[in-house]
């Protein structure tokens, strides 16, 4: 348990860059006082100053310079209001909640005086403020609590100079300083003192044991707004003058604009104007966010939404095949020039072309012993293939982007999970200076990923550009659909090799995908085989595909954790003891070195789901379940579903989860957070599937692109979590992808029959007919 | 264009507007009222409920022309300090995540208990299965309903 606070807490360098007092401090000055006018305290705090954050920021590239100085801020007003500043866009995952409780942990305020407020994008002050990789509680978690802790030693030397005593003697609770004396008095009433106190060099942080805000639950700090229908979202950002403007892309992958005539779409009421532009100039070198499916498009631009809905169906406009196309990808490879094909694809054909590369050789990503042999010498041999399709992300809110370009500046505003990476390709393509462009960022109705690229931004403030206007950007559902950044399509074989007492003696897995690869070749059960091997192709394709809630995991887990199940039953073990006799072997003696993850802290999830799914006990028997358990970000979660057949369907019942994900900051939220995750999975398992004829997606809109309702989803979710105190480890994701793999093992449970190609539900009805 | 005389949430609003322009949009974009969410435009998924004369409708399939002298009730005519017990109930299971389905699920839920006070499961989920919520949220929007259903007991507490 590295990384972690000792019981009686801890003395944190301020700006240290170590957690738990590996204190090397740092470079940049950390946080700054100043008064504010009209009387108070403004601390002002840079984000990115725990290893973890650096680590990260140096992995995305960014230089130092824009990790941040004075970032975020607590605001202490005289008359007691504690204000916090929210650096990272709220998609659900509750940081405008968990975050600010962290502050306010430290600070020892009282929860009923916290603001919340969400911040500007601003790269030099904020850094990249990036929501995704179930990392924002997991980057401020140090940063925020030491934050909170040095308002609170301010404040404290404030009232001991005030009151000529020491400051040692000084007590806090609830926003409230007291002596011994009998003297007491609010926060806000030493805030203006505190102002001009040094920032202390170093301060003591809390021991989780002592937490009182942290670890207890807090409602959403924005759910009176949600209930009562504010705006909130970009969809609901208007300005005076605003016009609407909408996209008609090419009808397929893999297709481009031949031309059009929108003489009669113009002439319809309300109607602006309507062009064509392209997105990327000639010769754009994109980054890895800026993933775009066509480059030029038609706007539709009039005064309201329903005007534009109506003249866009007016539009002729034709199309022809794009053919291969070379573009200059800066991604995660470095620069490179990559051609995307021109063929315009069928689902069929993809399951057919995947099948046809998992014949031929790939690319080796790991290997332990000696595979070959292994499976030359093996009494038993188990082969099984796992396929799953193209996912839409369907956010609820779909993509929309408001945008007002002008001459010498340029506001955008709406939601998005990665503003730092859209800032440079704004400034490029409406050639205006970073500090000319003010970036907003709006409450998500839902992001999974798809919020991570920017194309409809860009979309957004070209229209603006042309119009000299202020307008919001709206996808439709079809739009959103049709026009998507996909979860790929995958396809994994898994093998094992038994010798003649059942042992498992080999292990290979070899993994691709159009266009991803989604092998984790260091993963579980890496590092519990002797004889192991990963290995890994990729089919380039025009469809556009990108990060999807726990990206590759969700196919992973799916299939994996079903192939465990069926070599497990092949041994003759149950299932959960099968893998955690992996997992010993793995804690004890691993095979290679560079496993991702911690063997113990993925034990301790299996046994909490053991005992609390009352897993293998007598009044259970009877029960048709699955179980899995997965690894990804940094936490551990495993699910235990139960199924019953009703109507001759089958349906999840119950799941009992279990996860590790250290601390919990917001135990009520993060419940929440995994029982979203369960009924997301289920439904995704279940019935998720984009697919394509001649390049056209065949769903467009959720009259045939199912996804799962109330009646659909399981009846009680219990979560649990391991209680210790490592540093919070992440939530938004891990919970997703063991839920594919329970449900494929409780199919087995429930119907006798293995499933091996998603969505299940279409698997299904093929079985029966 | 064809002037309308609304009744929205106890007050008459009078709008300029072509006449298949769905109420949706009416709120949205000619009264500032965004509550009422976007969500599909087919009638697919709950997003942009409305009350119209007590029961739900889906306001982006509901051509401003129909509503005639019809009461409208959006999330904002509920309350605007969620002192609604409807509302109430969804912050005391903090039911949100996102948050962007909600006002739809609420007004679907607000139009389920006034015409069945009591609803089973099997109601709840007759009525609730036209709204998704992609965060899946349904468990606690089934609490929450069931909070607000449960009967009092004689000596008026909660069952
Ligand atoms: S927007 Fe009306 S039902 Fe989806
Ligand atoms: S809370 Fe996000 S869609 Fe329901």
């Amino acid at each position: 348990m590295k990384n972690q606070d000792k019981k009686n807490g801890i003395k944190a360098p301020i700006g240290g860059l170590g957690a738990g007092g590996n204190g090397a401090v740092s470079r940049r000055s950390f946080l700054q006082s100043s008064a504010l006018a009209g009387g108070g305290m403004l601390l002002s705090f840079g984000w990115f100053t725990s290893a973890n954050a650096a680590e990260k920021m140096g992995v995305l590239n960014l230089p130092e310079q824009q990790w941040s100085e004075l970032a975020a801020y607590i605001k202490i007003t005289p008359d007691n209001v504690v204000k916090i500043l929210c650096p990272n866009p709220e998609f659900g995952q509750n940081v405008m909640t968990s975050l600010p409780m962290m502050v306010a942990e430290e600070l020892d305020c009282d929860w009923k005086d916290v603001v919340v407020e969400m911040s500007t994008h601003d790269n030099v002050k904020y850094g990249s403020q990036f929501t995704g990789g179930s990392n924002s509680v997991r980057m401020y978690w140090k940063p925020l609590r030491n934050a909170g802790a040095a308002a609170r030693q301010m404040l404290i030397e404030a009232a001991a100079q005030t009151w000529g005593v020491s400051a040692s003697e000084i007590t806090t609770k609830a926003g409230i300083l007291s002596h011994s004396s009998g003297k007491s008095a609010k926060y806000g009433e030493m805030a203006s003192k505190a102002a001009t106190l040094a920032v202390p060099k170093e301060v003591k942080l809390k021991a989780p044991k002592d937490f009182s805000i942290v670890s207890h639950s807090k409602k959403n700090t924005e759910g009176v707004k949600v209930v009562t229908g504010k705006p909130l979202f970009g969809m609901d950002y208007k300005v005076d003058g605003m016009l609407i403007a909408m996209i008609q892309h090419p009808p397929a992958f893999g297709m481009k604009l031949k031309s059009f005539d929108a003489t009669a779409a113009k002439k319809m009421p309300g109607i602006k104007d309507i062009f064509s532009f392209k997105l990327y100039d000639d010769g754009f070198v994109q980054g890895g966010f800026d993933t775009s499916t066509f480059n030029e498009m038609i706007a539709i631009v009039g005064k309201t939404t329903w005007e534009v809905m109506n003249a866009r169906k007016k539009l002729n406009a034709q199309w022809e095949a794009a053919g291969d196309v070379k573009v200059t990808m800066n991604g995660r490879g470095g620069k490179q020039e990559v051609t995307v094909p021109g063929r315009l694809e069928t689902t069929a054909n993809q399951m057919e072309m995947m099948a046809e590369y998992a014949q031929k050789p790939a690319q080796q990503l790991r290997k332990d012993g000696d595979p070959e042999t292994a499976f030359k010498n093996a009494a038993q041999i188990i082969e099984r293939t796992y396929n799953a399709p193209f996912l839409a992300h369907n956010t609820m809110e779909p993509m929309n982007f408001f945008a007002h370009v002008q001459e010498d500046k340029a506001l955008v505003a709406g939601p998005l999970q990665a503003p730092g990476w859209m800032e440079p390709t704004l400034v490029k393509i409406l050639n205006l200076p970073a500090d000319k462009i003010e970036i907003q960022m709006t409450r998500m109705g839902g992001g999974f990923g798809r919020r991570a690229y920017g194309s409809y931004v860009y979309e957004a403030a070209r229209i603006s550009q042309k119009m000299k206007a202020p307008i919001k950007l709206i996808y439709t559902r079809e739009d959103d659909m049709t026009y998507g950044i996909y979860r790929p399509m995958y396809t994994a074989t898994y093998r094992a090799a038994l010798d003649a007492n059942k042992n498992l003696i080999g292990f290979h897995v070899k993994g691709g995908g159009i266009p991803e690869n989604p092998v984790h070749a260091n993963r579980f059960p890496a590092g519990a085989v002797d004889n192991y091997l990963a290995e890994g192709w990729e089919i380039p394709s025009n469809v556009t595909i990108g990060a999807f809630r726990a990206p590759r995991s969700n196919f992973n887990a799916a299939a994996e954790q079903s192939f465990l199940d069926e070599v497990a039953e092949a041994m003759g073990k149950d299932p959960i003891a099968f893998r955690l006799d992996l997992l010993k072997r793995a804690k004890e003696n691993p095979v290679g070195k560079n496993n991702d993850y911690d063997a113990s802290r993925y034990i301790g999830v299996l046994e909490l789901l053991k005992e609390k799914s009352g897993w293998g006990k007598p009044e259970n028997a009877g029960k048709k379940r699955g179980v899995a358990a997965y690894f990804c970000h940094a936490s551990y979660a495993g699910h235990v579903v139960d199924m019953v057949m009703r109507d001759g369907q089958p349906y999840v019942e119950q799941v009992t989860s279990a996860v590790d994900c250290g601390v919990v900051v917001n135990p009520d939220a993060a419940r929440n957070m995994v029982q979203g995750a369960v009924v997301d999975g289920i439904g995704q398992s279940f019935y998720g599937a984009l697919t394509h004829k001649e390049g056209v997606p065949e769903q467009s809109n959720f009259h045939n692109y199912r996804m799962i309702r109330m009646n659909e989803a399981p009846k009680k979710i219990d979560v649990h979590f391991v209680q210790n105190e490592i540093d919070p480890t992440g939530l938004g994701e891990p919970p997703f992808p063991p839920v594919f793999g329970a449900v494929a093992n409780a199919l087995f449970q429930t119907t006798g029959k293995r499933y091996y190609n998603q969505p299940f539900k279409v698997e299904i009805e093929k079985i029966k007919s | 264009m064809a002037k309308y005389n609304l009744k929205i949430n106890g007050k008459t609003q009078q709008v300029d507007v072509d006449p298949s322009t769905p109420m949706l949009w009416v709120l949205r974009d000619h009264l500032n009222m965004v509550g009422t969410k976007f969500g599909c435009g087919m009638a697919q998924c709950g997003a942009c409920t409305v009350h119209l004369d007590g029961n739900a409708v889906r306001s982006c399939s509901l051509p401003v022309s129909v509503v005639g002298k019809g009461a409208i009730t959006t999330i904002e005519g509920l309350s605007a300090d969620a002192t609604h017990p409807i509302q109430k109930a969804w912050l005391e299971h903090d039911v949100a995540q996102c948050g962007y389905c909600q006002s739809g699920q609420i007004m679907s839920a607000t139009a389920l208990l006034k015409n069945n006070p009591k609803p089973t499961d099997a109601d709840i989920d007759a009525a609730m299965s036209g709204n998704i919520c992609r965060c899946g949220t349904y468990l606690r929007i089934k609490e929450a309903i069931k909070s607000v259903a449960s009967p009092l007991t004689p000596n008026g507490g909660k069952k």
